[in-house]
């Protein structure tokens, strides 16, 4: 049982690592359970009980990150940041980074307008830490 | 006092694997390989840098007991073991395409931040790893308007 569910915990590591280095892809379940081995149905299921949550929530997570990131420290506009990250629609990208971060991308720019919003530390760090919390 | 790290751990599935990725892709070389009788004490080391040595442990009895075993191979294969090592390398670039074409597992593209080039990759059983190029000159830490022109803004 246990080398079954360290083959498991492998395969879906890799389909996390593929999200975070391909975030700005479109990805979606079938993409990633061929990375995993594993049939669309059985995917989801299997990653939500190696890392307690969703592929998808995932995903979310990770592409808000970066655009939190890049709206603190760029001045680019939010549809192009929007975009940037994988969303394909401003809608979408409005409420998914209200509902994780708790205020929509233009007031979280906002906050850091003129102050000093950049993070120094290395890229595994920012990824690991600035992640908003599922 | 104790003066400098002389060797560091790493938990490996396999170390014939291990060698086949820490030696036959990174570069590194046997340091030592002796059948200790109770355990294959492997420790690889970089040929620059022959007074560090890296060991490459087996998770399992009886040093652990194999439930505890297996939940350190799950932990690895999820990597959520906390092991990691970060690598000095002249020539990020290079070195990320020459092993991407031997199949290594890369998570994160050679990217420029403020104190180097770097990437990061896994090891065949989940422990992360990166490779760091160093800045030509000192590392200077930017302003966040250094930051925002940089970004293309």
């Amino acid at each position: 049982m246990s080398r079954a569910i360290e083959d498991r915990n492998r395969r879906m590591l890799r389909t996390r690592d593929t999200m975070d280095r391909a975030f700005a892809e479109p990805l979606d379940v079938p993409a990633l359970a061929r990375v995993a081995h594993t049939s669309p149905g059985h995917f989801s299921r299997q990653f939500r009980a190696t890392f307690g949550e969703t592929p998808h929530r995932y995903l979310q997570r990770r592409r808000v990150e970066r655009a939190m990131e890049l709206l603190r420290e760029t001045d680019r506009p939010v549809t192009e940041i929007c975009f940037d990250v994988g969303f394909n629609s401003l809608g979408t990208f409005s409420r998914t980074f209200r509902r994780i971060v708790g205020e929509p991308p233009s007031a979280y720019r906002a906050r850091f307008a003129g102050d000093d919003g950049a993070l120094r530390v290395p890229a595994c760090w920012a990824m690991a830490w600035t992640r908003p919390a599922g | 006092m104790p003066k400098r790290i002389s060797h560091t751990f790493i938990h490996v599935l396999d170390q014939d694997e291990a060698l086949d990725f820490y030696v036959g892709k990174l570069g590194m070389v046997v340091h030592t390989d002796a059948d200790l009788g109770v355990m294959r004490f492997l420790t690889v080391n970089f040929p620059d840098q022959p007074d560090v040595e890296l060991v490459l442990m087996v998770p399992g009895p009886p040093a652990h007991d194999e439930d505890t075993a297996a939940e350190i191979r799950e932990l690895m294969a999820k990597g959520a073991a906390g092991g990691g090592l970060i690598f000095a390398t002249d020539d990020c670039r290079g070195t990320y395409e020459r092993l991407r074409a031997l199949g290594v597992e890369f998570t994160q593209e050679p990217t420029e931040r403020f104190y180097g080039t770097d990437c990061a990759l896994r090891d065949p059983f989940g422990n992360p790893l990166r490779f760091t190029q160093p800045p030509d000159g000192p590392i200077v830490v930017p302003s966040a308007e250094e930051l925002r022109e940089r970004s293309g803004a």
